[in-house]
């Protein structure tokens, strides 16, 4: 009697070889990952290997968005079972355009990284840990399953530990301890919705749960996505949960700090995106009070943080806390300004926040200092490094041209569009926080490189490969900045598949379900 | 039968966040095995508890013959008992080496990465 149903939910067809471009960057992440664990000890020559293989993976996602651009929403399931039963990968837009952005981020750092470390250090599994967090980080962008979502997370995580800890000093060990166990129960709280999102719907795709999630229990589904949330803004660090990014992102050495800060709260950013808005809408306007009271205490906490720390890289900490608040401001207004706002924000601070700490890395290496109370008079030093602070400072508080300035604008209209006192207390929360994110930032400024020096600045040496890769990620922000075109354009497509989801769904291709 | 796994679900979750709550490392660490287990067991129930055989399908037909047991919860949960695992050994070895190089089992006293000075959590946040 199923002789006839089966052959529905089949694959009989092979997968074209176009289709793997989506999972191609993963593959070759990984299986990099995993020839760098042989290749441990060849000093310059793993770097040179970990690069060609994040050039490879670059050049894999950049036709990978402009295929998405041009044709929509791709997705590809492996073994021959179709979804809801195969699992799927999916890309649309925003998934190809954040994969691309954190492998742009990963090949700036491992160039940075290859400067900055000391030669004794090769062989401690650094580049492999770096391609590991990189396949964890593009698996979270571009699957199309929850519980996928899921594995990928701990692929990150576990890969995020092993960086934390690389060195192993005390302060490191102290750090990591927060880290670990703080982001570990996220993941479990992330589980335990997952058991219930299962039990009630009978299905963790993504596409899947878009169909059937509006005919579930409303009370109930409100409930699974409150622990979505929960479990999501503690990775992404959103205000009553942020203690442990403080507490752990200044511990490592500045570059794993960095690359931390470009990739891992903006996975946990986008998961919030996508679940709350794309997957599960109905339950995200239930909890819109929620979401709302999230931004603003965010938005406005967080730089707060920033101007009563001394610690640089732990002032940085709070800037990233308050870039998840615009985001989570985009959310919570979910128009096409919005959403949009959300996704440029996020793929903004990847770049953004990445550039802050290697910059920070420049300082603490020029200065010697990690507290600016103790730091003054670096502009007669270096003064191409007071101008890269500058710029990014400039660029997080979202002052134009650069590229911070545009997903503020479009948040501040996504908030004037909203009317009404909800829209308006979004647009002052969204301006004090630009404010205060720029007292907080030039304050740094004035006191590492503007003021005198209480300490006469030790003599410098040269930046070389660290300064050239910085640059290079400043001089990206800046020229994105200046020619917004294409990223509109991006973003325009994104939003469009964000608000009305039946592309996406048609890419991932049910089974039973009439194409 | 559902309600008791749920009953012992919630005994899981509510020792595990108690544990959670104390402020010694290992205690801590405790209290996440016994969450995570707690997490795996509802994954299963969610899977619906049945008396039913195991998923295989009898040979010269294409599908089953009769109830099975749904093999899906049995591979979520599979695969989460493996990366709980992971990072259990992970966090252990790392809570030993905490140990070993801060002198410190007690979060209170585990302050290197914190100003100094600075006032202890919840004031300090």
């Amino acid at each position: 009697m199923g002789e006839l149903a089966l052959p529905v939910a089949m694959i009989d067809t092979l997968t074209s070889a176009a289709d793997w471009v989506i999972v191609l960057p993963i593959v070759l992440a990984l299986l990099g990952a995993a020839a760098l664990l042989l290749l441990r000890g060849w000093g310059r020559l793993s770097f040179i290997f970990a690069a060609l293989i994040v050039v490879g993976i670059i050049a894999c996602e950049t036709s990978l968005l402009l295929r998405v651009a041009e044709t929509g929403p791709l997705s590809m399931t492996m073994g021959k079972w179709l979804p809801p039963f195969g699992i799927s990968f999916a890309a649309d837009v925003f998934g190809a355009a954040f994969a691309l952005a954190a492998a742009v981020v990963t090949l700036i750092v491992l160039a940075y990284a290859e400067a900055d470390r000391p030669t004794e250090a090769a062989g401690d599994g650094f580049h492999s840990l770096v391609l590991l967090l990189l396949a964890g980080v593009t698996g979270s962008f571009l699957t199309g399953d929850l519980f996928n979502l899921y594995v990928w997370f701990e692929v990150m995580l576990i890969a995020s530990f092993g960086l934390m800890v690389i060195g192993g000093r005390a302060i490191q060990l102290d750090g990591a301890v927060k880290y670990g166990f703080l982001n570990f129960l996220a993941t479990t709280i992330f589980l335990l919705a997952l058991g219930l999102l299962y039990g009630l719907l009978g299905t963790l795709n993504m596409a899947d749960i878009m169909r059937v999630a509006p005919a579930a229990n409303p009370v109930a589904m409100a409930a699974v996505a409150a622990l979505l949330l929960l479990a999501f803004s503690m990775k992404a660090a959103a205000f009553p949960l942020n203690a442990w990014l403080p507490a752990s992102y200044h511990t490592p050495p500045a570059v794993v700090s960095a690359l931390m800060a470009g990739l891992l709260t903006k996975v946990g950013a986008y998961a919030l995106l996508r679940v709350l808005v794309i997957v599960l809408p109905a339950s995200r306007d239930l909890l819109e009070p929620v979401l709302v009271a999230i931004a603003i205490a965010t938005l406005l906490i967080a730089p707060l943080g920033a101007i009563a720390e001394t610690n640089l890289r732990r002032a940085i900490g709070f800037l990233v806390i308050g870039g998840i608040g615009s985001v989570l401001a985009g959310i919570s207004m979910p128009s096409t300004e919005g959403l949009g706002g959300a996704g440029l924000y996020i793929f903004h601070a990847m770049l953004t926040m990445t550039a802050l700490y290697l910059v920070a890395g420049l300082i603490e290496r020029q200065t010697g200092e990690t507290d600016s109370r103790r730091t003054g008079g670096l502009y007669a030093a270096s003064a191409s490094i007071s101008m890269l602070f500058l710029i990014l400072v400039l660029a997080t508080a979202g002052m134009p041209p650069f590229l911070g300035f545009w997903p503020k604008l479009l948040l501040l209209q996504a908030g004037i569009g909203e009317g009404g006192w909800l829209g308006a207390v979004m647009v002052v929360a969204l301006l004090v926080n630009a404010v205060l994110t720029l007292i907080a930032g030039t304050r740094l400024w004035s006191h590492i490189f503007w003021r005198t020096a209480p300490n006469p600045p030790p003599a410098v040496g040269s930046a070389g490969l660290r300064m050239v890769a910085t640059g290079a990620l400043v001089a990206l922000i800046v020229a994105v900045g200046l020619w917004p075109n294409p990223m509109f354009e991006a973003v325009r497509l994104g939003t469009a598949d964000l608000v009305d989801p039946a592309r996406y769904v048609a890419a991932v291709g049910l089974a039973g379900v009439a194409p | 039968m559902d309600y008791a796994v749920a009953a012992l679900v919630g005994c899981f979750v509510s020792l595990g966040v108690y544990l959670l709550l104390s402020r010694s490392l290992i205690r801590m660490l405790l209290g996440l095995v016994v969450l995570g287990n707690g997490v795996n067991l509802l994954i299963f129930t969610a899977g619906r508890l049945t008396r039913s055989v195991a998923p295989i399908v009898p040979d010269g037909l294409t599908q089953p013959d009769g109830p099975i047991a749904n093999p899906l919860p049995q591979a979520l949960i599979l695969t989460a008992i493996v990366i709980g695992f992971a990072m259990f050994s992970f966090l252990l070895v790392l809570s030993f080496r905490a140990y070993q190089s801060l002198d410190a089992d007690n979060t209170d006293t585990m302050r290197v990465a914190e100003p100094p000075d600075a006032p202890h959590p919840p004031l300090s946040y």
